[in-house]
């Protein structure tokens, strides 16, 4: 798909989280406007997957989110790409909802393959799914998003030490690098150090995109890790996103991880985000 | 009975997940370095591909198993009671029970009679936090047969399952392939006086027990609850109506274990008096198992004095 085309969902994308967010009083737009970009890429160009959902996907690749509280964002690329009807998103965090505030599979919303929510627990889901497309001589790849403050959960780092150990080469593992977290910055909660030195001698290859909200960015990015992949080692793409990106209040602070815009707050952001698709 | 041979459960464990190996070309084991104490070394040696060692990393083994179940697999994970439950409960609760993954959680060296390893690694609470997430099947074995046919038996079962054994040698009484059907209790006698529904180790207690009762008069009914839950209501309702009063016996806590299910179930359809064997809310220590079943009041002694204790109280 053309970059001017995935702008677009993009943009539509944005619109669908704010309003997600501002209909129910809840949930984590900050985050959420920062991936877009990313999730567009792998959901409308990168990703070869079935909208007809099956929970093993054989000969697809698939996506694990394990920061799960930006479910706005997954919910949104999964509607548009044609998983479920958009009108759907509008009952995002209600009673009865298939859209629970964080992932969930017991409602068997099309798309979503583990619950996540409570961090850190993700990409070792995603290195055994992994594991059992090696086992089913399957080449697709396996896709894991966390974020950055995630990387502040132990069993993160028992995962990354045993993918590099046991050559599980079909990864692509991508750290929102929005540099914020609930209390304030990553640096001042408690500092990752040089992301790119602890990755790369924990034995993984290491794409880093400079700028996650820039459409072309992404996909060189994600181009380049995808060549990486199938060669012995797991693959990390740091992805340095804002968060908020796209509506000019909520950016450059932490203070949108978990909050929802008023009536007021919601107009202001949507002047600013094109309804390319239409609403839902 | 008297030459019966003594065996541990999870060598039972080991055999049962061995045939899986050979039968079900799905069912893949994963281990955190305990491969030898667990038994499963000879999974590993026949079916190295569909054997997972992820090392000292627990957290990191349950939600490789919960991921492998994405593609058709059947994860079986192998490690102390302690570091299969507790250690995890968060992995488990969301990664797997929630997630409604086909994991079975497979785990040795439960309870007191661990020994001399002491209380970091005696865990007497697992039953309890594994019976708490919706979902979950849980069942402890008495005997190194009985664990082979739940090991083979779960794996046919959708959904997560807890398995747990022990370390120590034990009597191997139950038949050699007495099909395992999980929700279902075996009685193992029948009696008139007062029921005892047993799990685990527990069970050889109380058939122990049931003998020194008889030469008192006493007509004990041994109920081997082989799963906890889903409990067999039928079997404990239709025993109990007959008897009236009840003890239970397990290796776990008083708070949160199969007495609790139990008396649960009974204030609800059948109310009777109830004694329970069980740690009573106290960590264990180092010692030898037989000692410390003793000392902590697990042993057949201990269940003949509750049964003498619930029938004053009929």
């Amino acid at each position: 798909m053309k970059i001017p085309e995935l702008e677009k969902i993009s943009s539509q994308v944005r619109r669908d989280i704010v309003r997600m967010v501002h209909a129910v009083q809840s949930g984590h737009p900050g985050g959420s406007l920062g991936c877009v970009e990313y999730l567009v890429a792998l959901f409308f160009d990168k990703m070869t997957h079935n909208r007809e959902f099956n929970m093993d996907g054989e000969n697809e690749d698939l996506f694990f989110l394990s920061n799960g509280h930006i479910s706005p964002v997954l919910y949104s690329v999964l509607a548009r790409s044609g998983y479920f009807n958009i009108d759907e998103l509008k009952t995002f965090r209600n009673i009865d909802s298939r859209l629970q505030g964080h992932p969930a599979t017991k409602e068997k919303l099309p798309g979503i393959r583990i619950a996540s929510g409570s961090l850190g627990q993700g990409l070792s889901v995603a290195i055994g799914a992994c594991e059992a497309k090696k086992l089913n001589q399957d080449t697709k790849l396996v896709h894991c998003m966390c974020g950055d403050g995630e990387l502040q959960e132990g069993q993160i780092w028992e995962a990354l030490m045993y993918a590099s150990a046991k050559k599980i080469d079909n990864l692509i593992m991508t750290v929102d690098l929005n540099k914020q977290q609930i209390c304030g910055s990553t640096e001042e909660i408690l500092s990752l150090g040089d992301l790119n030195k602890k990755i790369t001698s924990f034995g993984w290859k290491l794409v880093e995109i400079k700028n996650g909200n820039d459409m072309k960015s992404v996909l060189n990015g994600l181009n380049s890790a995808i060549e990486l992949t199938k060669k012995e080692n797991p693959v990390c793409i740091l992805l340095n996103t804002e968060m908020g990106y796209g509506v000019d209040f909520m950016m450059g602070s932490h203070e949108w991880h978990g909050i929802a815009p008023n009536d007021e707050q919601l107009k202001l952001a949507l002047e600013q985000l094109d309804e390319t698709l239409g609403d839902y | 009975m008297d030459n019966i041979e003594l065996k541990d459960t999870r060598s039972g464990f080991g055999a049962g997940l061995l045939e899986l190996g050979k039968t079900n070309p799905n069912v893949v084991a994963l281990c955190a370095d305990l491969t030898g104490s667990l038994k499963m070394d000879a999974f590993q040696k026949q079916f190295p591909k569909r054997f997972f060692q992820v090392g000292i990393a627990e957290a990191n083994m349950m939600g490789i198993a919960a991921g492998l179940t994405i593609g058709g697999k059947i994860p079986f994970t192998g490690t102390f009671a302690n570091f299969s439950t507790g250690r995890v409960f968060d992995q488990i609760r969301q990664s797997i029970a929630y997630s409604g993954k086909n994991v079975k959680i497979c785990a040795s060296h439960a309870g007191i009679t661990l020994g001399e390893d002491g209380a970091t690694h005696q865990i007497l609470e697992d039953i309890g936090l594994m019976k708490m997430l919706p979902g979950m099947t849980v069942i402890n074995t008495c005997d190194y047969n009985q664990t082979k046919q739940a090991t083979i038996a779960i794996a046919n079962h959708e959904g997560p399952v807890y398995l747990r054994f022990g370390r120590p040698k034990v009597p191997n009484f139950t038949p050699k392939n007495q099909p395992f059907i999980i929700g279902k209790g075996i009685k193992l006698n029948n009696g008139n006086d007062v029921s005892i529904f047993a799990t685990g180790h527990l069970v050889w207690e109380a058939l122990e027990a049931a003998k020194k009762l008889k030469e008192k008069n006493i007509s004990a009914e041994i109920i081997n609850i082989t799963t906890i839950k889903p409990l067999d209501k039928k079997i404990i309702l239709d025993s109990v109506n007959k008897t009236k009063c009840v003890v239970t016996a397990e290796e776990h806590q008083k708070l949160g274990g199969l007495g609790a299910s139990i008396s649960q179930l009974l204030s609800e359809e059948l109310p009777c008096p109830i004694e329970m064997i069980a740690v009573n809310d106290k960590f264990g220590e180092s010692g030898k198992p037989n000692l410390l079943m003793k000392k902590y009041k697990l042993d057949s002694n201990n269940i003949i004095k509750a049964c003498e204790k619930v029938l004053l109280r009929k």
